[in-house]
């Protein structure tokens, strides 16, 4: 309806969606097609991952279809700050991790950056509060539940 | 008489005093859950899954199950005072809810929702009890085909009735079973959608997906959004009781929500969302005083809270006779059987009665508990509402990471949690329901594996599934409810109401 007045061609977040399920679809069944193992009878490995190629493709295609139809229902406006902060400490968190760094800074940088992305403008209060929740949160992993996190140079001083 | 006796023990376990401390742990996090908007049961359970690996099975479940029933509680007080449903099990609620607290009668609302809540989910815990040996004792006899029609009927039903769109639904729906795909292949040892990456072989797992989607999705959902105003908190004025006229005109709305929850619940298409909107329909029309509706009448209160609570027992019906989800919660908790090596079904009634009957008799102690902690504890609940959002939110991401390291301590896990998470956003933008996509992720090998064990029987002839009568009629079944929705669009009246 109003949607409609102000679109022009295809609706595009229909047609990439479409693309990309097209995508898939191939990817799933190229995969299929260089599997070695054949099951002597019944159905092999490979049944499954061709029913599942051919939805998905149904699928793009039907999307390829609604796009140029009613297209998807149309989202609200974003704010790429916030995601922008959150998806910043979320790759902070790997990277820390990965690198060795620890789970209690890597989570320190994850609480301090979503607080910031959900408009809290005290960014070194949140990163202390995230810095005392991972400590007490490797600790009780640690010590009740027997489980060890990433360890960093922190952690390796506590235990 | 069995069934009598049957719970009889159960209740003897479930009156183990650790027992009775996971329930009310699971009551206090599924009410506080319930009442924070924005996280649901389903996400509570995902979160708390890797953590719970090394405890004792039965307490855990019995602890996500009070996750679930009391998550079908505290959605009502954030319905009625925040006009916010927290789940879309308690959007019928919201409509009467916040306009009785508005008028200032937000405690009788509160009182009748709890009270209602308690009587459906006794009666429905009743009706679980008695209807699961009987579903039990036909399902011994199910085949490979017919589990695989029923599979074939739940992922329909499930992607038609999440969502306003069957082509978004399935879309989900397929995106899951692919995922399920990936992994080394139990039958021949075929590595599938692997690349090379050994983190890969075995398999995805549910609950990062899960967690992923549930957790970080939406914490980035939310924040996309935020600079819009923020909601009011309506304070509760006047008496909490409700009086002798509210519970005269409550009685009635509680055992006819009953009556909707509990089958809808238990049947594969399953969900809350269908049986509290046709209790408020039906109340709306059966009303003594039909110029109150829309102006916060107590019938549309009590009818929708009494169906959102029988349909929790409801959905638990197939998921412990069949080992079948009806929504995202009983999805997670599939998830959660599997992590100790239990398969719900016919056999577990069987090998682990204790902990079957354990768990039943266990929620009719959660009910107790929770109208107990709900009435009285109401404005304990409400300051929760005031939490910092930026705070809960930080919280949340912070345990989804924590749990995912917990049960797989590598950088990949991490990445595909982020890479779920960013998914379930851009799902939740479009509109896409992500509840399929679990369903799929558990139940597409679950199908895979019954297709190819009645296709080994029957010697690679798939006629067998439409020979069988059992297989025949769920797989029509399923085509139905494929077809339908394009035949009558006017299904979906029931579920386009959010504003």
């Amino acid at each position: 309806m109003a949607n409609e007045k102000t679109r022009s061609g295809p609706d595009r977040a229909a047609l990439v969606a479409g693309v990309l399920l097209l995508a898939v679809a191939a990817l799933v069944a190229r995969d299929a097609a260089s599997q070695t193992i054949v099951s002597s009878y019944g159905v092999g490995p490979t049944a499954m991952p061709y029913v599942v190629a051919s939805g998905l493709g149904l699928l793009g295609l039907a999307h390829l279809v609604v796009a140029f139809r009613d297209g998807l229902p149309a989202p609200d406006s974003s704010d790429p700050r916030a995601l922008g902060w959150i998806v910043a400490g979320l790759v902070g968190f790997i990277a820390c991790v990965a690198l060795g760094g620890g789970f209690i800074v890597a989570t320190a940088l994850l609480f301090g950056f979503t607080a910031r992305g959900f408009g809290r403008e005290a960014l070194v209060t949140d990163l202390v509060i995230g810095f005392v929740m991972g400590l007490v949160i490797y600790v009780v992993f640690f010590k009740l539940l027997t489980l060890s996190l990433p360890a960093g140079p922190l952690e390796r001083l506590l235990v | 008489m069995d069934t009598l006796l049957a719970l009889f023990n159960g209740f003897s376990v479930a009156l183990e005093p650790s027992k009775l401390l996971f329930c009310l742990i699971g009551v206090f996090l599924g009410t506080a859950v319930g009442v924070l908007p924005g996280i649901g049961p389903a996400l509570t359970v995902a979160l708390l899954l890797p953590v719970t690996f090394k405890l004792d099975p039965a307490g855990s479940l019995i602890m996500f199950a009070g996750i679930y029933y009391g998550g079908m509680y505290g959605g009502s007080t954030t319905a009625i005072l925040l006009n916010a449903p927290g789940e879309s099990a308690s959007l019928a609620t919201a409509l009467e809810g916040s306009k009785m607290a508005k008028a200032g009668r937000g405690g009788p609302a509160l009182a009748t929702a709890a009270v209602g809540s308690f009587v459906a989910g006794l009666i429905a815990t009743l009706g679980l009890a008695f209807l699961a040996p009987w579903l039990v004792e036909l399902a011994v006899k199910f085949g490979p085909w017919d589990y695989f029609g029923l599979m074939i009927l739940a992922f329909v039903t499930v992607s038609a009735t999440f969502g306003d769109s069957p082509l978004r639904g399935l879309t989900s729906l397929f995106l899951g079973i692919t995922l399920g795909l990936v992994g080394i292949d139990k039958l021949t040892g075929q590595a599938r959608l692997t690349f090379g990456v050994p983190e890969l072989l075995n398999g995805i797992e549910v609950t990062t997906l899960a967690v992923g989607l549930f957790a970080v999705g939406e914490a980035l959902y939310v924040a996309s959004k935020r600079h819009r105003e923020p909601e009011e908190i309506i304070p509760i004025k006047g008496s909490l009781w409700m009086t002798k006229q509210d519970w005269k005109r409550s009685w009635a709305p509680w055992l006819r929500g009953t009556a909707y929850g509990f089958p809808i619940g238990a049947l594969p298409a399953g969900g809350a969302e269908v049986p509290t909107f046709l209790s408020y329909a039906t109340e709306r029309k059966l009303c003594k005083y039909p110029d109150e509706f829309g102006k916060g009448a107590i019938e549309g209160v009590a009818g929708p809270e009494a169906a959102n609570n029988a349909s929790a027992a409801g959905t638990l019906v197939p998921l412990l006779t069949l080992g079948l989800p009806t929504s995202a919660t009983a999805a997670i908790m599939l998830a959660g059987f599997q992590q100790y090596g239990l398969n719900p079904g016919p056999l577990l009634f069987a090998e682990k009665p204790d902990l079957v009957w354990g768990l039943i008799a266990s929620l009719f102690i959660a009910n107790v508990m929770l109208v107990i902690l709900n009435l009285p504890l109401i404005g304990l609940w409400v300051k929760l509402l005031a939490v910092p959002q930026p705070w809960l939110y930080a919280g949340i991401l912070v345990f989804a990471t924590m749990g995912t390291l917990a049960v797989n301590p590598s950088p990949v896990e991490l990445g595909m949690l982020f890479g779920f998470g960013f998914l379930g956003y851009l799902m939740r933008r479009y509109d896409y329901p992500v509840a399929p996509m679990v369903v799929g992720l558990i139940l597409g090998p679950m199908a895979e594996a019954q297709l190819r064990r009645a296709l080994q029987i029957s010697l690679g002839d798939p006629m067998i599934l439409l020979e069988n009568p059992g297989s025949a009629t769920l797989l029509g079944l399923a085509l139905l409810g494929l077809v339908a929705p394009f035949v009558m669009k006017g299904l979906n009246r029931f579920k386009a109401s959010e504003d």
